[in-house]
């Protein structure tokens, strides 16, 4: 009995060590990145060629404030200036494969039409939260600049740094054009608190929290992710997370 | 069909040890997510202690995959056996209904639910005697596979998938019958420990049945 012991004891630590190399190989990473376009290939098909929305709430389903995560602030002077300012002069670059580019201020975001829905935001981590945002759909902006036929992505600039490294992120141009993706200005019917992003965050509903990029200062429309940081399309997943959210 | 005379179909098993292998993957990984949040909750929403029903203890490392803690890497292996636990189990029901499988060995009886019969069961069970019952397993053991296989499984895969964002807007009412995107997980939670006491039981049980015996036939089929 004893022996019978040790051996499976023996075959259990042999198992989670296997997984530990596994887990860091390169092939498994092939894997996994196979495997997220399964989930996502699910997750489209099942939606049944409609463009499937996430779940939209009303008010009594507010969560009682909304919980701040990764980068509270943006930790540089010309930040903690353009705070003190209100973000009056607070620029959104339209960028990369364009035919119009330029920039927006808050006004003239302000001024576009807007898209208010009550969602829910997913961490990573496992909690949710439930939040009223305000903002015009991205689709909006993308539209007027005129996205050329070659973008495949839509690469957003962010403020914020986190552990020493420039927060980014990157969505297909499924998620680009869905009705629920907006560039969020306010929380809740108040301008949008720093700790959620101020002035400007990303809003993707059908994606974990991490793919919501806060403090937004450019969108970037790309043919590919290859040489952008890491060259994995966003903060996160240059840390090993997956590009597709969704799961 | 198999070819008679087999204990074991060939489809049922490479099932098994797939499933065997998902499961252990599965659970050890998901041991490690649940270390990124250790807080349950019920409804649509949650984050906060005073709205928890439950704060789990942190599992340790020995008990997760990978050994240390690193979201990124767990929701990798989970992503990809989320996959096959979920496809092989699919492909086992189609086979075990169209081979009658299901229907012969797995389905109890009418006249099997009568208490005198349970109670007969769980005597003979008591006196480590399993070979007893009409068919290939007894009432208990068609309970549990049944419970396991129909429920339990089942009710992994789709309060998983009802978690996922990209799923839930594909088919939000899945996440509506689960009352909800932290009541789904919080059922995913506990039947992750379901599945983790028929491990246990199921372990226990062939170790003190004949072990060697019982392997090898799930391995090489057997003999009716």
């Amino acid at each position: 009995m004893m022996q019978r012991r040790n051996f499976l004891v023996a075959g259990f630590a042999a198992f989670v060590a296997g997984c530990n190399e596994i887990g860091n190989s390169d092939w498994f990473g092939k894997v996994v990145e196979g495997a997220q376009g399964w989930h996502r290939g699910l997750h489209r098909t099942l939606g049944g060629g409609r463009i499937a929305m996430a779940p939209e709430y009303s008010r009594s389903d507010l969560s009682p404030y909304f919980r701040g995560n990764g980068s509270l602030s943006v930790d540089t002077e010309a930040y903690r200036e353009a705070e003190a300012q209100g973000f009056a002069n607070w620029q959104l670059s339209v960028g990369g494969l364009v035919d119009n580019p330029g920039a927006l201020s808050l006004q003239d975001i302000r001024a576009l039409p807007q898209r208010i829905q009550i969602t829910r935001h997913d961490c990573v981590e496992g909690w949710s939260a439930i939040g009223e945002w305000t903002g015009p759909q991205l689709s909006t902006i993308l539209e007027a600049a005129g996205v050329q036929p070659e973008a495949n992505f839509i690469v957003f600039r962010c403020a914020d740094k986190l552990n020493g490294g420039d927060y980014y992120e990157s969505c297909d141009m499924d998620d680009a054009f869905h009705p629920q993706t907006i560039i969020a200005h306010r929380l809740n019917g108040e301008a949008l608190p720093v700790k959620n992003g101020a002035p400007l965050r990303l809003r993707i509903e059908r994606q974990l929290g991490y793919k919501h990029a806060k403090y937004l200062t450019g969108i970037e429309a790309v043919a590919s992710l290859d040489d952008i940081e890491g060259g994995n399309g966003g903060y996160w997943e240059d840390r090993g997370y997956q590009w597709y959210a969704g799961i | 069909m198999e070819k008679p005379g087999k204990r074991h179909a060939l489809s049922t098993r490479i099932w098994h040890w797939i499933n065997a292998i998902s499961v252990i993957i599965l659970f050890m990984s998901g041991l490690n997510i649940s270390n990124a949040h250790r807080r349950l909750y019920w409804g649509d929403s949650g984050f906060a202690p005073e709205q928890a029903w439950l704060e789990v203890p942190r599992f340790p490392g020995w008990a997760t995959i990978p050994d240390y803690y690193s979201l990124a890497t767990a929701r990798d292996w989970h992503v990809v056996f989320a996959l096959v636990f979920g496809f092989s189990l699919l492909a086992f029901m189609i086979l075990a209904f169209a081979n009658g499988h299901m229907k012969r060995d797995i389905f109890a009886r009418a006249r099997e639910w009568k208490p005198a019969n349970i109670w007969r069961d769980v005597r003979e069970h008591l006196k480590f005697n399993f070979d007893h019952g009409e068919g290939k397993y007894n009432i208990l053991q068609k309970i549990a596979y049944a419970g396991t296989i129909l429920v339990l499984i089942p009710l992994m895969i789709f309060t998983g998938m009802a978690m996922s964002p990209g799923m839930e807007a594909a088919w939000p009412w899945l996440t509506d019958v689960f009352g909800g995107r932290q009541s789904a997980r919080s059922i995913h939670f506990l039947a992750a420990w379901g599945l983790f006491a028929f491990f246990v039981v199921h372990v226990l049980l062939v170790l003190a049945s004949g072990p060697i015996e019982q392997i090898r036939d799930m391995i090489t089929g057997g003999k009716e």
